[in-house]
């Protein structure tokens, strides 16, 4: 089971997220030029601030040669995770529904936080239990959700994490912190569960996404 | 020609930085302001213009959550 992690000029998080994939299985870094995936079984868009979110975050990310490659990828049925901005990306490049516009504070939000898990039936949640919490941080100044449909996503079961009650940092509608696409192979969410793999940065919970994706590929 | 799009916030759409304006305007003296949205001007010469609108469309913004105003600045 091999993980490729997307990189672009202005990513961030790239390294922790090798790091959380190399806990359940392999993994390595995926330069945005290159449209080869290299063959991995699944691939995560990491945080940070691909191409300086120049326009709109995630905007012009969506148009590397390996996004077009990872759009194919998620098309065909791999499991995608986009994380944070790599969320703002999946959103952009149409893999996921919604968009993702300024917090209402206008502040950065960098806190630890609790994460709901709404739907355990996706490649990326497997591994948890439905209305489990996770404690996982946060670190973005653009992240309330927005769709348009938002009835149509919950009775599709698309709204995969929400922000504990009391908790959300952005002001999101109905407190969504991730959604999934109709087929529950691609997964977004604005929380940091690449952050959240060492009892030294005080919760493994962000393991289990990691984890989740290992049993999607092994009853693939 | 010089082409300039406007792109601002889709009405109805919460616009935080509109709200953070017109809550500032008062603090300097100045009254009687309501209504505010903050959007992104592009002005960009193209060679076709019959592309702005797929440009727009595909990049510039995005539609789901803003609208855009194309505006002829010279042909």
């Amino acid at each position: 089971m091999k993980f490729g992690v997307l990189q672009f000029p202005g990513s961030c998080d790239e390294r922790d997220a090798v790091d959380a994939c190399a806990r359940v299985g392999e993994a390595e870094l995926l330069w945005h030029r290159d449209p080869d995936l290299k063959g991995v079984d699944a691939v995560v868009v990491p945080g940070g601030f691909s191409y300086g979110d120049y326009l709109r975050a995630g905007a012009i990310a969506r148009f590397s040669p390996a996004m077009e490659s990872v759009i194919a990828f998620a098309n065909a049925g791999g499991p995608v995770l986009g994380i944070c901005n790599g969320f703002q990306v999946l959103c952009e490049a149409g893999l996921l529904p919604g968009a993702l516009l300024r917090n209402v504070s206008l502040r950065f939000h960098c806190e630890q936080i609790g994460v709901e898990v709404v739907n355990a039936d996706t490649a990326w949640t497997r591994a948890a239990s439905p209305g489990e919490r996770l404690s996982i941080p946060t670190k973005h100044g653009e992240g309330r959700f927005y769709a348009p449909n938002l009835d149509e996503l919950e009775a599709n079961g698309q709204i995969v994490f929400r922000y504990a009650a009391g908790e959300n940092p952005n002001g999101s509608e109905r407190d969504v912190a991730g959604v999934c696409n109709l087929q529950r192979n691609v997964v977004g969410l604005m929380p940091h569960p690449e952050h959240a793999v060492d009892a030294l940065t005080g919760s493994t919970d962000g393991l289990k996404l990691f984890a989740s994706a290992v049993a999607a590929i092994a009853t693939h | 020609m010089r082409a300039r799009v406007l792109i601002r916030p889709k009405e109805g759409i919460l616009d935080p930085q509109g709200e953070a304006v017109v809550r500032a305007l008062p603090a300097l003296g100045f009254n009687g302001v309501s209504n505010v949205h903050v959007g992104r001007l592009v002005e960009l010469d193209v060679e076709d213009e019959s592309q702005l609108e797929a440009m727009c469309q595909k990049l510039l913004a995005n539609p789901l959550v803003e609208d855009y105003e194309i505006q002829t600045v010279y042909s």
